[in-house]
C-alpha cells in the first residue's frame, strides 16, 4: 500500500469538467503532478485554470471526471477536507479577515493550543515572525489584516499556505502583486519545499517565472487540457501557440473607426494610496485600453471618473464640460456609462425582466405623469434590445436565468438607452463563455465605429491588444505608459504594467 | 528570533529624528519597535472599552455629587450592581452574536417565556429544586435559540428577519400559553425569592452570576479557536468558507448561547421581581443591541468584545438611573440613549475611515 503510494502521482485528475448554470468553466480538465516537481500551469484567462484549482481545493464539486489525491480517489465537498488531506491554496485574490490580525489570519481554525486548549499567542507571533523571516519580509504580526496592499495580502496568504505543511500547494498567481525581491524569496521556499517532496501546482502569465521555476508545464484552452510537456523540451513561443491555438485577429473583429474630438479628459486624478496624478483621454471612436496588474488601481481609477467614488485632486471633463466630483448622476447627464465588473450585482436588477432593465436608467424619459406600465417599458426596450441580439425569446424574461453573455449585453442595451457619448466598461468579458465573447467585442467595435467612445479595462491582455487603439497601463495607482496600437506587444505592456516592480529587483 | 527590536534597518537614526512617514509606517506595517508593555498599555488606552467605562464613570460621579445615595447608599450600591445584571446577560448573548455579523432580536420573547416557565413550574411543582428550573430555562432557551439559528445557517435568509418572526411567534405563544394568568410573589418559594435579593460581601449574587457567565464568555471568546472562529466568520462570512471553518456549527452555537442566555434571564427576572406578566421583556432585545454596539461591538461583525457590551449594559440601565436624579425629563432620558447610540457609530466609522486613510498614505511612501 504505501510502496504504491510512494510511486503514485500526488494529484490526477482526469477530464474533469464544471459549469455554472448555461457557463461552462472547465469542459475537460487533466492535470497529473508527480511528489518532488513544481508543475506549472498555463492557459489564458477564462481557460479554466482557476475552476480547476477551486475543484482540488474543494471549493467547487466536480460534475465528471476523475480527482485522485495520492493514489486515493477523493471527491471534496469542503475546504476543510482539502486541507485534511494535505492541500493548500493560494488564491488569486487575497481572503484574509480584515479585523483580524496577521498571525490569526494565518493560523485561523488550526491555531496552537497550550494547556487547557488556549490559544498560544506568544507561540503564533513567534511562528509568524519565523514564517516572514522564511519568506523575508517585514510585517507586522500584530497588525490587523485591514489596508495592507495587495502584495502583503498575498504575502500572508503565502505564509499561511506553507506553514500547513501540505504535501500540494497550488499557487494560483501568486506573484501577480509582488515585487521582484519577494518573488526570488517565494521561489526560493517553493524550490527547498519541492525538494521536502512536496508537490506544487503554480499558475502564472509570466514565461520568464515559469521556465525558471517549474520543471512541466500543462497548457490549458477553453476549458480543455491541451498537452502536458516538459520545460527543458519547450520554448516560450511553443507555449504560446498552444494556449491561443488560432489568430488573435479572428478573435478580435477590430472595425477600422474614425477617431474624432476628445470626449473624456482627466487630468492630474488623485486618491491618496489608490492612484496618483491620472491623465486621461479618450477621444470619439477610439477605444483606449487600460491594463494592468491585479492591484493596480484601474477599477478604482473608472469608479472616481464616473463618480462612484472620490477622488482628493484632479478634475474630470466630458466635451469641455467638468463633471462633478462623487456624482454619479451628473456623470451620467454629462453622457458618461458605466458597466462595472460584477455585473450581476452592480449592473442589473438581476431578478427584473429584460426590458424593466433596460427600460430603468430612462424611466423619466418614457414615463407619463410619472407613471410606467410594461408596455411603455416593453416599447422602449424593444429596439434596443433587438439591435444587440440579446438572445431572450421574450423581453420579460428574468436577467438571472439569462447565461454571462446574454447579461452583458442587456447591461450594454440599458446603458446605450441613454446615448451616451463615453462607455467606461470594466471586465466586458470576465466569466463569459469563450463563443460569446468574440459577440460582445464585436459589438463594441462597433459601437466605436459609431462614433462612442469606450474606456475599456480588461486584465486578458490579448483582448486589450485586441480591442484598444491606444493601451493606457497602470502599475501600483500610477500610469507607466501610453502604447499606441502598433507599439502595444504583450511585452511593452507587461513590461509597464510591472514597472516599479522591475526597479525594485 | 527575538532580535526585532535590535537590528532594524534605520536602527542608526535616533527615533526622534526619522521622518513622520516612516515612523508612523513602522507602526503600521513592520513589527513596532514599542516593548510589549508599551504596546499592551498603548492598545488598552485606544481600547474602546475603556473610553465607554469612563463615560460609565463619569455619569456615577456627576450622579453622585448631585445625590450622595446614588452610590453611597446601601440601596443605592445594590441598585448599580443588581439592576444591570438581567441586561448584561442579554447583552453578552447579542454581542457573540453580533459578532458574527447577525442580530437575535428574540430575546426579549425567550426571556418572557422562560420567566413564566419558572413560575409555572413552581405552581406545578412546589418542591421543585430551583437548580431544575434554571436548567429547564436555559434549556428551553438553547432550544428556541438552535430554532434560530438552524433557521439562519440554513435558510439563508437575514437573521434580522428571521429572528423578528421569531420574536413575535414566541411572544404569541407565551401570551397563548400563559393567558391572562399571571405569576405572583406568593406563588413561588422563599427561597428562590432570595436568589434575586440576596448579597455576598455586598455583591448581589445576580450580578456575580452575570459577572461568572460574562467572564467564561469573554475568556472563550478570546482563548479557544471557537471563539476566535466567531470574529472570523463576521469579519468575511466568504473567507470563512474559504478557509474551511465551520461556519454553520459556530453560527447555530452563537444562536444556542444567546437563546440560554435569555433563557436564564428570564428565571432570573421571575426571581428578582417576584411578578411575571405579559409585557415581561418587552424592546429589552434592542437594549441588548443598544448595549452591544454602545460597547463597541461593531454591527457589522468581526470586532468588539463582550467586556464591552457588559459596560454598555451597565451605562445604559445606570444612564437610565442617573437622570431623573439630575433633573432631568423623561423624554431627554430616552433621546439621550438614543445620542449615545448614534455617537458611538458615528465614532467607529470615523475611526475606521481615518485608519483607512491612514493605513494608505503609509502605503503610498512604502
Amino acid at each position: 500500500m504505501s510502496a504504491s503510494n510512494a510511486a503514485a502521482p500526488v494529484l490526477v485528475l482526469r477530464d474533469v469538467s464544471k459549469s455554472f448554470g448555461p457557463v461552462v468553466a472547465l469542459r475537460s480538465g487533466s492535470l497529473r503532478v508527480e511528489a518532488g516537481s513544481i508543475h506549472a500551469l498555463v492557459g489564458e484567462n477564462g481557460a479554466g485554470k482557476s475552476t480547476l484549482v477551486k475543484v482540488v481545493a474543494g471549493v467547487h464539486r466536480r460534475d465528471s471526471g476523475t480527482f485522485e489525491l495520492g493514489g486515493e480517489a477523493v471527491d471534496f465537498s469542503s475546504t476543510a477536507e482539502s486541507k485534511k488531506s494535505g492541500v493548500a491554496v493560494i488564491y488569486q485574490e487575497p481572503t484574509l479577515f480584515p479585523d483580524l490580525s496577521v498571525t490569526e489570519n494565518i493560523f485561523m481554525g488550526r491555531q496552537i493550543l497550550a494547556s487547557g486548549r488556549r490559544i498560544d499567542r506568544a507561540a503564533m507571533y513567534a511562528e509568524a515572525e519565523r514564517l516572514f523571516d522564511r519568506l523575508g519580509v517585514r510585517i507586522d504580526p500584530r497588525r490587523p489584516a485591514e489596508g495592507l496592499s495587495i502584495a502583503d495580502q498575498q504575502i500572508i496568504e503565502i505564509a499561511k499556505a506553507i506553514s500547513l505543511d501540505a504535501r500540494l500547494l497550488v499557487m494560483d498567481e501568486p506573484t501577480a502583486a509582488l515585487s521582484g525581491v519577494e518573488v526570488d524569496r517565494l521561489f526560493a521556499v517553493a524550490r527547498s519545499l519541492r525538494d521536502e517532496g512536496r508537490a506544487l501546482v503554480f499558475i502564472s502569465h509570466r514565461f520568464d517565472e515559469v521556465f525558471d521555476l517549474a520543471d512541466t508545464v500543462t497548457v490549458m484552452r477553453d476549458g480543455s487540457y491541451i498537452d502536458t510537456l516538459t520545460i527543458a523540451e519547450t520554448t516560450p513561443s511553443e507555449l504560446v501557440s498552444l494556449m491561443v491555438g488560432r489568430d488573435v485577429d479572428d478573435l478580435f473583429p477590430k472595425v477600422a473607426a474614425e477617431i474624432g474630438e476628445p470626449v473624456l479628459q482627466v487630468r492630474g486624478l488623485s486618491r491618496a494610496g489608490v492612484f496618483h496624478d491620472i491623465d486621461l483621454d479618450v477621444r470619439a471612436g477610439e477605444i483606449v485600453g487600460l491594463a494592468g496588474l491585479v492591484g493596480a488601481g484601474r477599477s478604482e481609477v473608472a469608479r472616481a471618473v464616473f463618480g462612484v467614488d472620490s477622488y482628493d485632486s484632479g478634475s474630470v471633463s466630458v466635451s469641455g464640460r467638468p463633471v462633478r466630483a462623487k456624482a454619479p448622476r451628473s456623470a451620467i447627464r454629462a453622457g458618461m456609462a458605466f458597466i462595472p465588473e460584477d455585473r450581476r450585482k452592480q449592473g442589473l436588477v438581476i431578478d427584473s425582466s429584460v426590458s424593466r432593465n433596460v427600460a430603468g436608467v430612462i424611466r423619466r424619459g418614457i414615463a407619463k405623469a410619472g407613471l410606467l406600465t410594461s408596455s411603455m417599458e416593453n416599447r422602449a426596450a424593444g429596439p434596443w434590445a433587438g439591435r444587440l441580439e440579446v438572445k431572450t425569446s421574450a423581453l420579460d424574461m428574468t436577467a438571472a436565468t439569462m447565461s454571462g453573455g446574454n447579461q452583458q449585453k442587456v447591461v450594454i442595451a440599458k446603458w446605450l438607452a441613454t446615448d451616451p457619448k463615453l462607455l467606461i466598461i470594466d471586465e466586458p468579458t470576465r466569466g463569459i463563455d469563450v463563443g460569446t465573447k468574440a459577440e460582445v467585442h464585436r459589438l463594441l467595435s462597433e459601437l466605436a465605429g459609431q462614433g462612442l467612445a469606450i474606456l475599456m479595462i480588461s486584465s486578458e491582455l490579448p483582448e486589450v491588444l485586441g480591442m484598444a487603439d491606444r493601451v493606457v497601463v497602470l502599475c501600483e495607482g500610477r500610469i507607466t505608459a501610453e502604447l499606441d496600437r502598433a507599439d502595444a506587444t504583450p511585452e511593452a505592456v507587461m513590461h509597464a504594467a510591472t514597472h516599479q516592480l522591475e526597479d525594485a529587483r | 528570533m527575538s532580535h526585532t527590536d535590535v537590528e532594524r534597518p534605520d536602527s542608526g537614526h535616533d527615533g526622534s529624528d526619522t521622518t513622520e512617514v516612516s515612523a508612523s509606517e513602522a507602526l503600521l506595517v513592520e513589527p513596532s519597535r514599542l516593548s510589549p508593555t508599551r504596546r499592551a498599555l498603548t492598545t488598552v488606552l485606544r481600547s474602546r472599552e475603556l473610553s465607554i467605562f469612563l463615560v460609565l464613570v463619569a455619569v456615577v460621579v456627576l450622579a453622585t455629587t448631585k445625590n450622595n445615595g446614588f452610590l453611597f447608599s446601601s440601596d443605592g450600591w445594590r441598585n448599580f450592581l443588581l439592576n444591570p445584571s438581567i441586561l448584561l446577560l442579554l447583552a453578552v448573548g447579542q454581542a457573540v452574536v453580533i459578532i458574527t455579523r447577525n442580530v437575535d432580536l428574540s430575546v426579549g420573547s425567550v426571556m418572557a417565556l422562560t420567566a413564566y416557565l419558572t413560575g409555572r413550574l413552581f405552581i406545578e411543582q412546589p418542591n421543585i429544586p430551583i437548580v431544575a428550573v434554571l436548567a429547564a430555562c436555559l434549556l428551553l432557551g438553547a432550544v428556541l435559540g438552535l430554532v434560530n439559528g438552524v433557521l439562519v445557517a440554513y435558510g439563508g435568509v437575514p437573521a434580522l428577519v428571521i429572528t423578528l418572526g421569531t420574536l413575535y411567534i414566541y411572544r404569541g405563544i407565551m401570551l397563548t400559553w400563559a393567558g391572562s394568568d399571571r405569576i405572583n410573589a406568593g406563588d413561588l418559594p422563599r427561597e428562590f425569592l432570595q436568589l434575586g435579593t440576596r448579597s455576598v460581601l455586598g455583591v448581589p449574587l445576580l450580578t456575580i452570576l452575570a459577572l461568572v457567565v460574562l467572564a467564561i464568555v469573554g475568556y472563550y471568546l478570546y482563548t479557544a479557536r471557537g471563539g476566535r472562529e466567531l470574529y472570523a466568520i463576521g469579519s468575511d462570512p466568504d473567507a470563512a468558507v474559504l478557509y474551511g471553518l465551520p461556519v454553520r456549527r459556530r453560527l447555530l452555537a452563537a444562536f444556542v448561547l444567546s437563546g440560554a442566555l435569555a433563557g436564564l434571564a428570564g428565571a432570573l427576572y421571575t426571581a428578582r421581581y417576584g411578578t411575571v406578566s405579559s409585557s415581561v421583556g418587552l424592546g429589552i432585545e434592542l437594549q441588548a443591541v443598544a448595549a452591544a454596539v454602545i460597547g463597541g461591538v461593531a454591527i457589522f461583525g468581526g470586532s468588539g468584545t463582550v467586556w464591552g457590551a457588559a459596560i454598555g449594559a451597565f451605562l445604559l440601565v445606570t444612564i437610565n438611573r442617573a437622570l431623573p436624579s439630575l433633573g432631568i425629563e423623561d423624554f431627554w432620558q430616552r433621546a439621550v440613549v438614543g445620542a449615545l447610540i448614534l455617537g458611538a457609530i458615528v465614532l467607529d466609522r470615523v475611526l475606521a475611515v481615518r485608519q483607512a486613510r491612514k493605513l494608505a498614505e503609509s502605503r503610498d511612501h512604502s
